[in-house]
């Protein structure tokens, strides 16, 4: 069963990466870059919302994602019994 | 006390303390020369990787760059950090989990192959040392503006210090010392900045002045935002708003991605991951080297901002003779000219270069006391030239703060290249001492020997750098796009694959690697040295410049990998069974003692 059970934390790791990432591409490319021109019509404070997320929001995203990330993965560990000891 | 004096007692403080550091934390076996004995604190390695990532580029580049080209510097602000999310969940962990001490010793092991191993060596070593010429060049142009010395004795400075601390204490040394070069260089970055936003906003924190409203001179809320303000203030001068780009959509993207993969297959950054005790440690310490990079990060566009609001309005149209002091200080320095075209007395300022190429003085000076210049003036209306390097540099002064401020800008300026070029040496020591000598020439060599041939490794690297740095190539600044698109193309996808992807084998990642490598190579040495004249979007390959041209040579290095691993047979079982291993946390303590 333990093999198992490893295949199965690999595999939640990977999802989990995937969810995050995705969210990593949006905010980035997507609202950085992509959508830039639209989102530049909203203005958010003194910020038009594209150049905010380019030049700051985007790098609040990602601090964000890593802290979930380092969270999610020690819940990991623990649930599939592989965290270090 | 005056701006000399304090500034010779910053600079000089902070290299006594460095080598405190050092002698305090000299090293005896290369397990802690390489990896500083793997049981640095994820809090410490975060600020040891922030200090090694920010080079001097980052601390008295980037906000002038950003001031000058608005929304399309977004993509150094992104490239540079996202690539810590790529590190934090696709690489960081599991190699740290694998246990070695270097970026070749992985790609050697994972892919059973010494020509994959010798392939990654030659990458690490060319990635470093065009990355660490910049760095030492960096510490010698500080020395030389704050400290009136010649740059050539700015660099030899510099390399004695990082001799000290780089070989005797090996990775441990670098650590310590980077986590106080760390505390200066945020301290000396965020000081200015705070005044500076208080100064023009009211607000304590930068990254909020920056969405903020601007004060008047009275400092009454005058109800205009200071991006809107911006964006008139540039768009009068002939240049396009700040908020939007210039570049293509297209170019943008690839230049991030390029970034954003680049730093996370760079082998300096990459190894201090292998400094932490365990797997967890691995991925926390990454959320806190991303939060001590962000301070400076989301603080470099708010000075940006401010900078350019505040030269423009205390600049343009005003007479020489009334300009604040800092203008002819920094005239003096050679980073402003001015040349009187209309001959009123006045300073204008327009879109595109008021002269051709960089001021040269006549030593004379003219009717209003300004340095007078031989160059060409061109024939539109803008009279001033001002280096990008002024908006950290000068923030001091422009913002009127005190004296101690401007010199600790000086011992910023230095902690930020030295700790970055420190970081580069030692990785470039143990691909020597480690992959070439200890894995592949000389594998009975003892660990004393080992330990030696990297501390003379780390010599004659800090030797071959400074060499660069005294008599830099024309090309470092051009380079740049080299490292990351290097690191991207070759680097990222292979780690990157070799641990998410257990059927990938040696055939594979060797012809990817060589592939993603020699396009990225050729592409960027065409465009900017073979034939600069062509290095225009519409002869780039689908509108894709040389610093963006990584990404497309990291696509083709997993296309032609995956392409030719499916032809050839899977890597042997032990080899899939330590890709099994890496992947859980447990038993990461063992695996490093080998």
């Amino acid at each position: 069963m333990k093999g198992k059970s490893r295949q199965d934390y690999w595999k939640a790791n990977v999802r989990l990466i995937a969810t995050l990432l995705v969210i990593w591409f949006i905010v980035s490319y997507g609202f950085g870059v992509l959508l830039v021109e639209p989102l530049n019509t909203i203005h958010f404070f003194g910020f038009k919302l594209g150049f905010w997320f380019a030049q700051q929001g985007a790098i609040y995203a990602f601090l964000v994602l890593i802290v979930v990330y380092a969270w999610a993965m020690n819940r990991l560990d623990r649930e599939y019994d592989v965290e270090e000891q | 006390m005056d701006i000399q004096l304090l500034t010779y007692l910053f600079v000089g403080g902070s290299f006594v303390l460095y080598i405190a550091i050092a002698i305090a934390s000299r090293v005896g076996s290369t397990k802690e020369f390489y990896v500083a004995g793997g049981g640095v604190s994820p809090i410490a390695n975060g600020a040891a990787t922030a200090a090694d990532w920010m080079s001097a580029a980052s601390f008295i580049s980037m906000a002038g760059i950003i001031a000058y080209s608005g929304y399309d510097a977004s993509v150094y602000l992104m490239g540079w950090t996202g690539g810590y999310v790529l590190l934090a969940m696709l690489l960081a962990p599991y190699l740290r989990k694998f246990g070695k001490f270097t970026v070749p010793d992985f790609i050697g092991d994972r892919y059973y192959s010494n020509v994959a191993r010798t392939v990654a060596v030659i990458c690490v070593i060319f990635v470093s040392f065009t990355y660490v010429a910049g760095q030492m060049r960096g510490t010698g142009i500080v020395f030389a503006r704050f400290l009136e010395v010649d740059v050539d004795i700015g660099v030899a400075i510099g390399m004695v210090i990082v001799f000290f601390y780089a070989v005797l204490g090996g990775m441990k040394g670098i650590t310590y010392t980077q986590v106080a070069q760390y505390c200066v260089l945020i301290f000396a970055f965020t000081v200015p900045a705070i005044f500076l936003s208080i100064m023009m906003t009211g607000h304590i924190l930068p990254q909020t002045g920056f969405g903020a409203t601007l004060l008047d001179a009275a400092g009454n809320d005058t109800g205009v935002y200071l991006l809107t303000r911006l964006d008139q203030l540039v768009t009068e001068l002939g240049f396009s708003a700040y908020t939007s780009g210039t570049k293509s959509t297209i170019d943008v993207f690839f230049i991030t991605a390029a970034l954003m993969c680049g730093t996370a297959g760079l082998p300096h950054v990459i190894v201090r991951f292998f400094t932490v005790p365990r797997v967890r440690d691995a991925r926390v310490s990454a959320g806190w080297a991303l939060f001590f990079i962000a301070i400076l990060y989301t603080s470099a566009p708010a000075v940006g901002a401010f900078a350019r609001v505040n030269l423009i309005e205390t600049v343009d149209n005003t007479a020489y003779e009334s300009l604040p002091q800092w203008f002819r200080n920094w005239e003096n320095s050679g980073l402003i000219a001015w040349t009187d075209k209309n001959a009123d007395g006045e300073v204008q300022m327009s879109a595109g270069d008021p002269f051709k190429g960089a001021p040269v003085y006549t030593g004379e000076r003219g009717s209003h006391g300004e340095r007078l210049l031989s160059n060409a003036p061109t024939d539109n209306p803008g009279e001033v030239y001002i280096d990008r390097d002024i908006i950290v540099l000068a923030n001091p002064e422009i913002g009127n703060l005190p004296a101690w401020v401007v010199a600790l800008v000086a011992a910023g300026g230095v902690a930020a290249a030295l700790s970055t070029a420190a970081g580069l040496l030692l990785v470039i020591s143990s691909a020597i001492s480690h992959d070439l000598l200890k894995k592949q020439l000389k594998p009975d060599i003892s660990e004393k020997g080992e330990l030696l041939a990297a501390r003379i490794a780390a010599a004659v690297a800090i030797v071959i750098a400074g060499y660069f740095g005294i008599n830099p190539p024309g090309f470092v600044a051009q380079v740049v796009a080299f490292a990351f698109g290097l690191a991207a193309s070759s680097f990222f996808p292979v780690i990157l694959m070799g641990i998410f992807y257990k059927r990938m084998n040696k055939e594979g990642a060797i012809a990817g690697m060589l592939v993603g490598l020699i396009f990225t190579f050729s592409y960027i040495v065409y465009f900017k040295f073979v034939a600069p004249e062509m290095n225009t979007p519409e002869h780039w390959w689908f509108g894709v410049s040389p610093e963006g041209i990584g990404t497309l040579g990291m696509i083709f290095n997993f296309v032609v990998s995956l392409v030719v691993c499916r032809f050839t047979a899977p890597p042997p079982a032990e080899i899939q069974q330590i890709v099994e291993e890496i992947r859980v946390p447990r038993g990461a303590g063992a695996a490093v003692d080998h």
